[in-house]
Formats: C-alpha cells, sequence, structure tokens
C-alpha cells in the first residue's frame, strides 16, 4: 500500500471568483500559505465571460467591464502571494477538512487548517426546471451563454426565447444581441419583471423586447435544432407556441454545494448552501462559506465583500483555534425563501457589510422588517427599498441588535 | 464483381453490435448498416440499463430463456471488457394488499423460469433494505441478482469487439429497399448497395419495415414510450437497491433506481405512440412520475433533477420476442425484442449463431468469443481517470477536469474523439465519457466541452 502524503497548508480557499480571490489577497499579506484551488483553466469566477461594466463598484470602487474585474482580482491576490493553482479540482472533501485534489501534477490529499468554500452558485438547467419536450441543442443558461459568446467567440442562433425577466436576463438579452442573436419573448413566472422597474422599462424601450408575465415555459420543440417553445399562462392556462431557435434559462440560482454537502456541512433552511454566522462559519469547525454558495446570489462586489469579512474570522481561528459556541439559529419566513447569515453566535462581532441577505419571492413595495425570538417580537423596522423577486432584499444586520445569541430560534419576516 | 459480405446486421444497437461480434468472430465476414450517425443511438441508449435476472419473464417463453442465459453472458462479458456492473439487488415493495397478495405467486413464477434466489420479506425488513420507502409498505420480495449496468459502454465495447475481428461499420446508411440477386441480398442504402449472403435485421424500432421489405407481415412495430427522471448524485444514499412495483391487473408501476453512473431514476411510464421517432417528455409524464415518486420515496423529490429523458420500446403484438430464420432467403428477423434488449444481446447473438449453424452456414471461430478489447469504465462505483495517481503520471491529460459535474478529464474526452467509433454530437461524446451529464448541464463547462468536440470532429 503507498503512503500518501498530505499537504498541511495553513489556509485553502476553494473558486477563485470575486470572493476566493478577494478572500486570498486580503489574507495572504498575513498568513504565509494561501492557497488558492480553481478548477477552470483560467481565476477569476463568472465575471470572467460578462463582458458587461458595473463591477467592482463596492470592493474596487469603480465600474469595470466583468473580465477587467476578474483579471483585476486575480493580480491583487497573487501580488499579495497566494498561491492560485487553475486546473486543481476538488474531488473529495470529508468532514475532517481532508481534501482531494485533482490537477495535470496529480491527486494530492489536502488537509488546512482553516477551509473557506467559495464555490459560487449556478442557474438551473431545463430537467431542474421540469421543462417537458424534446431535447434539441440551442438551451442554454446564461453562463453556457456567455463562455459561448465571450470566450468562445461563437453565436447560439439567430431567434431566443429568455426564460426570466431578472437582471441577469436582460444580461442575457445583451449578451445574444452582441451576437446577432434577436430575444423575441422573455417570460417570468411573476406579475412583473423582477428587474429594477427603471432598468426594465428602459430594457424594454430601447431593446424591445416584449416580456410576458405571468407565463411558463411548458416544454421545448425541436429535434435536432430548438424550433419552438410551448408558453402557458399562468392565469388562463391558455399555451402558445412561440418559435425561436434558442432557449436561454436565465436566474433560478443554485449554489455549488456538492462539497459542502460531501463534508456533512449544516445546510440553510431555503437556500441549499452551507448555514454560516456573521463570522462566516460553518457548523464544522475551521470550515468557512463565502460569496454566492451562502447566497445565491448577489452582485459580485458582495461576494467579494464576504472574502474581506471573512479574514478576521480565518485570522482568529489560526491564532486561537477555538471551536465557536452553538448560536441561534435565524430563520426567514415566507415570502423570504432563505436568510444570510442563518445564524448568530455569541462571539460574532459583526456582518459582513452590516447587512442580511435575503431572497424575496414576491415584490414587496413597503417591506416592514419584523424580527422576533422564542415567539415575542422583537422589533420591527420599515425600510425604504422594495423587496423584489429575482434578487437579494438586504435588510441591515442592525435588526438583530435585541437578539438574545444565547437563546431561541430567530425569525425574520415581512409584515 | 463486388464480393458480397457474409452477413449484413441491419441495425448498431446492442442487439445489432451483440450479433455482428458473434458472427464476425465466428469467420463470417461482416458489416453493420446503422441508420443514425451513430451506435446504440436507438432504445439502446434510453432504457432502464438494469441487468436483469429474467426472474418476472413469460416462463417457457424464448425471451425468458434468452434473459437468463443473457444475464449470464454479460456479467462474464462486462467483467472481460471493464463495462461497470453494480450487482446492488432489487425487493418489489407490496403497497397494498391485492400486491401483497400477489407476491408468492411472483416467487413462484420466478422459479419457472430458473431464478430461486427471490425471498419473501416483511415490512420490517423492506424498511431496512430500503429506509428512506415512502410509509405504507406492506411486504417484499427480494430478487437479489438484479443489477446495473452501463448499457452505452456495452454497445460501444460489443462494436469495438466486431470491429477487431474485422467488421465493418457503416453509420448514417439507412436500408430503403431488398432486392435478390442470385447470390445473397442487394440492400439499396442511403450511402449505396450492399451485397450480403446473409441479412440479420436488428433494426429496433424500423425491424418491422425491414421485414416487410423481406415480404413478411408477421408483426407491426407500435413505439411504447417510456419516460424517466433522473435524479442529482446527491440523491443517490436514499436508493441502494433497486425497488420495483408489483405489477398488478391495473398496471405496471414505476421503478426507483440507482444508476450505474451514480445518479438515482424514477420511472418509466408506458404510453402508446404513434411516432416511432418521437422521444419528448410530456408534462404530464413528468406530473405522473413525481406523484408516483412521492409515494415510493418522498425525500428523493428534496433533491434536484438533473435529467429526463425517454426511450422507446420497439413493442409489438406480440409477446415474445419474434425471432425468426428464413433459410431460403437467408435472412433473420430479430423483432419485438421489446424491454430486454440489453440483457439478453449476447444471448440472442448465440442463439442467432445456433440457427445459422443449423441452417449449414459454416462457422470457423468459436463460439462464446472472449472480449477482444476493453472500454473506459464510466461507473461511479469505481475508480475513474481523475482519481488515479498513476494515469496522471503516464498522461497529465487525465489529471484536467473539464466536466467538473462528473470529473471528466479531457485525456478522456481526447481518447473519445480519437476512438474507433468516435462522437459525432454531444450525446454521443455523453455516452462515451459522461461529459454534459452532470448537474449544471453545461452551465460551467458546456462551451468548452462543445468546441473540444467540434475540434475533434474536424480533424
Amino acid at each position: 500500500m503507498t503512503e500518501r502524503t498530505v499537504l498541511l497548508p495553513a489556509v485553502v480557499i476553494i473558486g477563485a471568483g470575486p470572493a476566493g480571490l478577494t478572500a486570498a489577497a486580503d489574507l495572504a499579506p498575513h498568513v504565509p500559505e494561501v492557497f488558492v484551488l480553481e478548477r477552470e483553466q483560467v481565476a477569476g469566477g463568472i465575471p470572467r465571460h460578462s463582458d458587461h461594466t458595473g463591477y467592482g463598484l463596492r470592493d474596487l470602487r469603480r465600474s469595470l467591464r466583468g473580465p477587467m474585474y476578474a483579471a483585476r482580482l486575480v493580480e491583487r491576490a497573487m501580488a499579495a502571494g497566494a498561491r492560485l493553482q487553475t486546473e486543481a479540482t476538488v474531488g473529495r472533501l470529508d468532514g475532517n477538512r481532508t481534501l482531494t485534489v485533482t490537477s495535470p501534477a496529480g491527486v494530492q490529499l489536502v488537509r488546512p487548517r482553516a477551509l473557506v468554500l467559495a464555490t459560487g452558485a449556478r442557474e438551473r438547467p431545463r430537467a431542474a426546471r421540469l421543462i417537458a419536450g424534446d431535447r434539441p441543442a440551442g438551451v442554454y443558461t446564461t453562463g453556457h451563454l456567455q463562455s459561448l459568446v465571450h470566450l468562445q467567440h461563437r453565436s447560439p442562433g439567430r431567434r431566443a426565447v429568455v426564460v426570466g425577466a431578472e437582471l441577469v436576463s436582460w444580461s442575457a438579452v445583451l449578451t445574444l444581441r452582441h451576437a446577432g442573436c434577436e430575444t423575441v419573448l422573455m417570460t417570468t413566472t411573476y406579475r412583473r419583471p423582477e428587474s429594477y422597474k427603471a432598468f426594465s422599462a428602459v430594457g424594454r424601450t430601447l431593446l424591445r423586447v416584449p416580456v410576458s408575465v405571468r407565463s411558463r415555459v411548458l416544454s421545448i420543440v425541436g429535434r435536432d435544432r430548438v424550433e419552438a417553445v410551448q408558453v402557458q399562462d399562468m392565469t388562463s392556462g391558455v399555451v402558445r407556441r412561440v418559435e425561436c431557435d434558442t432557449v436561454v434559462l436565465t436566474g433560478d440560482w443554485v449554489p455549488d454545494n456538492e462539497l459542502a454537502r460531501m463534508a456533512g456541512l449544516d445546510l440553510a433552511a431555503g437556500s441549499a448552501g452551507p448555514a454560516v454566522d456573521a463570522t462566516l462559519r460553518t457548523s464544522h469547525a475551521g470550515v468557512f462559506a463565502i460569496g454566492n454558495l451562502v447566497h445565491p446570489v448577489d452582485t459580485a462586489d458582495v461576494a467579494a465583500l464576504d472574502g474581506r469579512h471573512v479574514v478576521a474570522g480565518v485570522r482568529r481561528w489560526l491564532d486561537e483555534g477555538e471551536p465557536p459556541d452553538a448560536g441561534v439559529r435565524i430563520l426567514a419566513d415566507s415570502p423570504l425563501r432563505w436568510i444570510a447569515p442563518s445564524q448568530v453566535r455569541p462571539d460574532d462581532r459583526g456582518f459582513a457589510r452590516a447587512r442580511l441577505l435575503t431572497w424575496c419571492d414576491e415584490f414587496v413595495g413597503v417591506p416592514v422588517v419584523e424580527v422576533s425570538q422564542d415567539g415575542r417580537l422583537l422589533g420591527r423596522t420599515r425600510l425604504p427599498w422594495s423587496a423584489v423577486p429575482g434578487r437579494t432584499f438586504r435588510i441591515p444586520a442592525r435588526v438583530l441588535d435585541p437578539v438574545n445569541r444565547h437563546g431561541g430560534d430567530v425569525t425574520v419576516r415581512l409584515g | 464483381m463486388v464480393v458480397p459480405y457474409d452477413i449484413a446486421v441491419i441495425g448498431a444497437g446492442v442487439v445489432g453490435c451483440a450479433v455482428a461480434r458473434e458472427l464476425v468472430a465466428s469467420g463470417l465476414s461482416t458489416v453493420i448498416l446503422e441508420a443514425r450517425g451513430d451506435v446504440g443511438d436507438g432504445t439502446s441508449k434510453a432504457n432502464t440499463a438494469i441487468l436483469h435476472t429474467g426472474f418476472d419473464s413469460t416462463p417457457g417463453s424464448l425471451e425468458s430463456r434468452l434473459v437468463a442465459r443473457g444475464y449470464h453472458l454479460l456479467e462474464q462479458y462486462a467483467d472481460a471488457a471493464g463495462i461497470a456492473v453494480e450487482r446492488v439487488g432489487a425487493v418489489l415493495v407490496a403497497w397494498d394488499d391485492e400486491q401483497l397478495a400477489a407476491l408468492p405467486s411472483l416467487a413462484e413464477k420466478a422459479s419457472r423460469n430458473g431464478y430461486e434466489e427471490t425471498e419473501l420479506v416483511d415490512a420490517d425488513a423492506v424498511y431496512a433494505l430500503v429506509p428512506a420507502l415512502g410509509p405504507g409498505a406492506l411486504g417484499g420480495l427480494t430478487v437479489p441478482g438484479e443489477s446495473i449496468i452501463d448499457p452505452w459502454s456495452t454497445t460501444l465495447a460489443l462494436v469495438n469487439d466486431a470491429l477487431t475481428h474485422g467488421a465493418e461499420l457503416r453509420r448514417g446508411c439507412a436500408v430503403t429497399g431488398v432486392s435478390r440477386p442470385s447470390v445473397g441480398t442487394t440492400l439499396s442504402t442511403s450511402e449505396g448497395d450492399v451485397s450480403a449472403r446473409w441479412v440479420v435485421n436488428a433494426a429496433g424500432l424500423g425491424a418491422d419495415v425491414i421485414d416487410r421489405m423481406f415480404g413478411h407481415d408477421r408483426f407491426t412495430v407500435v413505439p411504447r414510450r417510456g419516460e424517466l427522471i433522473v435524479f442529482d448524485k446527491l440523491a443517490r444514499p436514499l436508493a441502494p437497491r433497486i425497488v420495483l412495483p408489483v405489477p398488478t391487473a391495473v398496471g405496471k408501476g414505476v421503478l426507483v433506481s440507482p444508476t450505474i453512473f451514480g445518479n438515482v431514476m424514477l420511472g418509466p411510464t408506458a404510453e402508446e405512440l404513434e411516432d416511432r421517432t418521437d422521444t419528448s417528455t410530456s408534462v404530464q409524464g413528468v406530473e405522473t412520475l413525481l406523484e408516483k415518486g412521492s409515494r415510493i420515496m418522498p425525500e428523493l423529490l428534496t433533491e434536484e433533477v438533473t435529467a429526463m429523458y425517454a426511450g422507446l420500446r420497439a413493442a409489438t403484438e406480440h409477446s415474445d420476442y419474434v425471432i425468426a430464420i428464413d433459410p431460403d432467403s437467408q435472412y433473420v428477423c430479430l423483432g419485438g425484442i421489446r424491454s430486454t434488449g440489453l440483457t439478453a444481446s449476447l444471448a440472442i447473438a448465440e442463439h442467432v449463431r445456433g440457427l445459422l449453424a443449423d441452417a449449414g452456414v459454416a462457422l470457423t471461430g468459436p463460439s462464446e468469443p472472449s472480449a477482444a478489447t476493453r472500454v473506459p469504465n464510466l461507473g461511479e462505483a469505481f475508480p475513474r481517470p481523475y482519481q488515479r495517481a498513476d494515469l496522471i503520471a503516464e498522461d497529465p491529460e487525465y489529471g484536467r477536469v473539464v466536466c467538473f459535474c462528473e470529473r471528466v478529464t479531457r485525456g478522456e474526452v481526447r481518447d473519445a474523439l480519437g476512438s474507433a467509433v468516435p462522437p459525432r454530437d454531444l450525446d454521443g461524446l455523453r455516452r462515451r465519457t459522461r461529459a454534459l451529464m452532470g448537474r449544471c448541464q453545461g452551465f460551467f463547462c458546456g462551451a468548452e466541452v462543445e468546441r473540444l468536440l467540434d475540434e475533434g470532429v474536424d480533424q
């Protein structure tokens, strides 16, 4: 039996997207061995192929195009001394922070003292959305579409139906247009397009894409290539056929949580991501989780700032090695689907960006946030921004100030 | 003058490839004519991938005999060729008194099929075998030999063996007509004429059309669609063995089974169609499956659906296979191989060899040819290149993962593209490597895998 050597670095970060790279850049000056493992050939995460501006607002205080933002974050991490390895795929993660990493150099066991999961999120594909029908070519998630258009410089088709009318959906429309593909229809199951009212109005005017609300795509038609979709009006039940050769499935995010589940981490209710506290610690000592893995999805700069925030907790763990005390669970009540962090512990100091992130399944124009613990109402806070389905709803973390961190479950709801 | 082949096999599904392999190894020059662009592209790729013991065949039927024999032959062949198989076992679960009462007669039927290992068990035992089973199970019947197998690699291994022994394969070659010159048959095809002394019809969903070209009118294929839902690999621990329905007068229920690739499948439905090319899934079919699944294994539905697909069974008006030899026409028909073609394939091939021998065809090679080639392992329970330091040390391309969800490496994609029967499309690449069959369905890797395929196909 061959002896398998195990690498024992101080820190391993899995995922070199904005969250992982920022954590690496901010940790590396203080900690000698910070490894970042990225399974793609090129680091940077989703922004690598999101060729539009608006990246970097909150973390770099600039507005960059995605690919430039990604490159900038990679530079920062390398310059700080982080050891970034691409084409490194974690095939296994057990409950003791032991990873099995596959790379062109071989198969390596790694057991860091601190592990940071930054594996991000992905859009659910057609089968997961239970869209029946034929299985032709021409059906893409936005991630696939962006890679195709911005990395491979190829065109998907000529006539697309975009499923979803969130921000990312409009990004898909732009990407399609860049590739010479017209968007003939956007569908959304909600009563109104989810993205910012202003943006979608502008989008509709400039891009002239009809949006069909309260509609869902039932099935796809076409043998080798998409020929049409069957769209159902959810109010009347009427089904109509829309001719197209491309279908882009947008939004409907799930965290890339396979490793979290392999390791047996507690999951947060409603998000499928690992449960974390305000320090971004998971249920397992020495294991942290950041970015869209935890809150699927917020903008890249918010993910990056998670990376910044987790540094304090990682350093404390490396210095003290104390597993944290149990805390209280924070539960989201319908129409809030999930909340992150979903736990607060007695020794938590602050929340990333001083915010709680939630996902609301309904449009709530004037949200009043109610926080209860052990069945008692602790406070009500009216917020001046709306809760809109299809993007995170951010709540100031101060609403949790009255929480007794040694008490029972906390519930957050919209009154 | 064109020298005719000894054998032309129409159809490169699992049965056609098994027959071609057997006959070419017996010393007969063989050509396989496949109408579609790839081998194993019909029912052979879209089934429940179960290696059946045959416990529930119709006793005394040809199917019963060939399934039982085929189980044994394929188990051996899989071992030799490196095709992944897991003997997970099955349990039939009775959900009401009628089903419970039917179990002893099913055990007895198994016995009449030559399978003696079934065992009647009570509800507690059933829940011990499948803890995630929904409430309400009253008892069960175990079938320990029922196994799961990689159906795609089976077809590929068989055709690779056939090619190694000297057979020819023509893809995209549809038979459009038959004429009988003095020596053998001339098949008109979309790629020109092919002459052969003997013709074997293994055309599956098109077998009746071919049979009619030979002047027969003995069966009609009515495609019976079976829809299936495949759940995420994270669901695998819920299904340690195959959970089978108890067939009643009302009909056959659906099964829940682990798959060789590490997923869990739910299905199939059974619906007669008119269009024998329609492998779409339906809104109603999906709804029906989810409803049944929620009762058989409620926790299953908390996991993500990875894929939904449908396969067509080449059902006919006959309850048994339609296997017949016509020595005057020098023609063998392999029709109506509805649900058990994968399991029976090697036994059908052996049977065809016997029929030809009886008809006076000179066979020089051995029966039961050995496996000439090995295929890459696609089974989740066995080591794959990304886990093998030894392979990566020899070739770093096996350490470069390109399909992350399924851990498929660039080396494996390269090997598939350079193989004897390379893929022509993404679906073919998927069946040879597992690329793109994962939970992200191309979100991360779709563009890159497609680029590799296009590059490889161009070369």
